[in-house]
């Protein structure tokens, strides 16, 4: 007690802080007891009656849940295959640039898609590749088949991730370069006296440097394997219909928010944090087992 | 060697030049590719805007229409719908971050500093929020019982807090030379003197970076407007250029709000230039402000913060 009042000034500095985090953050958490309830807005939480795991039961059972599950399981696969490695392969080749200017100019300009809103990453799409787009009036002009990638329920999941690698490969690059200048350039002295090639140089020296970095990375991108980022999905769900586009996220919502199935949406928002912990736990774990330091 | 608190390492040295030119090339080619993939969607959206009536659906308007009329911006910002959202999207960018800000520095410094008590607590509890996030129904409700339903508060403060953000600054003020703040104590000075004499200006850079941040994401805001915002009236900017650019939706003399009746005589621009123009302008804001977000961190500034 003595020492709260020693340290009173950082104890007061701390409560704005605690309670946003609080009130935002961990009332919603524990408003996710709603999923063992049969919640009625009219009840209330304290009177809708307790029916233990039969909304989980009831999510898992759900076809469109499944749906929505694969769909989100198969864009992040898609995304762990193609947009992990990209601002890698990226990072390696600015790096190895000796010009600082062009360098640069090239860091800048592609820093900028992070810091536009999905809003307008989307419309900027749907002014390239929609049917009313440059890339259709082009065909067209030239007397070819037109075909509107936008809103084409087969090629969702392909375009979902080329838009995240639009989005964000830029930005991704920042953390790989930073590991990649704590690298020291002694190895590679060391490695051209030695007569290494610029392949060998890399597999022997950049790729290991950067192993760390991109394990816990990975182990990040792996806690994610359930959540598709909402707002991308969601603002084109209404091209492509919600068959073909739902993932957890969205499902969640229009189940929740639009349906007004509470306690049965609430389920599944749950189950998915649940299940996302869990992955990140687990990967971490496995970091670990390879030697390397986990996010914790 | 170089540490990632060093200097931003300039290009690599001569000698690591790779000499085979094959690899040149492609590298050549695909770093071309990747900045022409960012920059020509913009200038074509840009070239459109400015494009009048007869040349807005040729083909490919690229670089400039050539005969290039302000109409379509005259228009949006004639009416209200458009210039009512992005002023509202002002507001909320800069009293959110604000807010951000100064919820973000005191805890991160309270936090940093040692002994005091829950401290560990605390900051776990904060870096469990970036593994469990609220659900969308409960953060709703949360919001419906706090009565900040059309409140633009409700968009404010539920991102308030941003973990990472947090981590950056908390690391950053950890690093402050302990000496300074010990001779600072020894002529008198408080804890909340230290941090205001003290440390904040020491922590300029790295402030105005996460504010910056906090701002981009702030003017970004959409879903949290219309779940939040049910009044579509109170809209910002982002679901506005939704509703004209992704759902298609038409933009007439009435959408737009134009008061005058000469003006309901007048044609307006084509839809697409109009559209274009709205984008254009949501998207001005933050390249105005991207600049200032570059100068700060190519300092090494966030690499420094990610140093434990």
């Amino acid at each position: 007690m003595q020492r709260l009042w020693q340290h009173r000034i950082a104890a007061l500095l701390v409560l704005p802080g605690m309670a946003v985090l609080l009130i935002f953050s961990y009332v919603p958490l524990l408003g996710n007891a709603i999923a063992f309830t049969d919640y009625s807005p009219y009840l209330g939480f304290f009177h809708s009656p307790y029916v233990g795991l039969r909304n989980f039961r009831d999510v898992i059972e759900n076809t469109q849940f499944i749906h929505a599950l694969i769909n989100t399981v198969e864009i992040n696969a898609l995304i762990m295959i193609f947009a992990f490695p990209a601002p890698i392969a990226l990072a390696i080749l600015l790096n190895g640039l000796v010009g600082d200017r062009v360098r640069r100019f090239i860091q800048t300009v592609i820093y900028i898609p992070h810091f536009m809103s999905w809003v307008v990453v989307v419309s900027l799409w749907l002014e390239m590749f929609g049917g009313a787009g440059l890339l259709n009036d082009i065909l067209r002009a030239n007397g070819m088949h037109s075909f509107d990638l936008m809103s084409d329920p087969s090629f969702f999941k392909s375009l979902i991730t080329i838009e995240y690698i639009w989005k964000n490969t830029g930005w991704n690059t920042i953390i790989f370069f930073a590991a990649l200048t704590t690298i020291e350039t002694e190895q590679y002295e060391a490695a051209a006296v030695d007569g290494a090639t610029g392949w060998q140089q890399t597999w022997h020296i950049t790729l290991p440097g950067l192993r760390s970095i991109t394990i816990l990375l990975f182990i990040l991108q792996l806690g994610n394997l359930l959540s598709v980022g909402f707002e991308q999905v969601f603002l084109q769900i209404p091209l492509v219909g919600q068959d073909s586009g739902n993932v957890i996220s969205t499902y969640v919502y229009y189940q929740g928010v639009v349906d007004g199935n509470i306690s049965y949406s609430t389920a599944a928002g749950f189950l998915q944090a649940v299940v996302a912990a869990g992955l990140i736990c687990g990967a971490n774990w496995i970091a670990k087992a390879l030697g390397e330091d986990g996010l914790f | 060697m170089t540490t990632a608190t060093g200097p931003a390492r300039t290009g690599a040295p001569v000698w690591m030049r790779h000499r085979n030119p094959a690899f040149r090339v492609m590298r050549a080619i695909v770093l071309t590719f990747c900045v022409a993939a960012v920059l020509l969607p913009f200038l074509y959206i840009v070239s459109l805007s400015f494009a009048g009536a007869k040349e807005v659906n040729q083909v490919g308007v690229f670089l400039f229409p050539r005969h290039p009329s302000l109409a379509a911006y005259r228009d949006i910002f004639r009416g209200s719908l458009v210039t009512h959202a992005l002023l509202i999207s002002l507001y909320v960018t800069v009293v959110g971050t604000a807010i951000s800000l100064v919820v973000t520095v005191t805890l991160a410094y309270g936090l940093s500093r040692k002994g005091l008590p829950g401290n560990r607590p605390m900051l776990y509890l904060v870096l469990i929020t970036l593994v469990f996030t609220p659900g969308i129904i409960p953060s709703y409700l949360v919001i419906v019982h706090l009565g900040l339903l059309n409140n633009y508060f409700a968009l404010m403060l539920p991102t308030a807090l941003n973990a990472f953000n947090f981590v950056v600054l908390r690391n950053f003020f950890m690093n402050v030379p302990q000496e300074l703040l010990d001779s600072a104590q020894m002529d008198g000075a408080g804890e909340f003197t230290q941090l205001v004499r003290i440390v904040l200006p020491l922590s300029k850079a790295i402030i105005s970076v996460i504010g910056l941040f906090y701002a981009v994401g702030l003017w970004g805001t959409y879903f949290s407007a219309i779940l939040y915002l049910p009044d579509s009236t109170k809209w910002p900017i982002q679901p506005v250029l939704n509703e004209y650019l992704i759902q298609g939706s038409a933009i007439s003399q009435s959408t737009l709000g134009a008061v005058t009746s000469s003006q309901l005589q007048q044609a307006l621009p084509p839809q697409r230039s109009l559209d274009m123009a709205i984008l254009v302008v949501s998207i001005v804001p933050i390249l105005v402000i991207y600049p200032f977000i570059q100068k700060h961190f190519t300092k090494g500034v966030l690499t420094g913060a990610i140093k434990r």
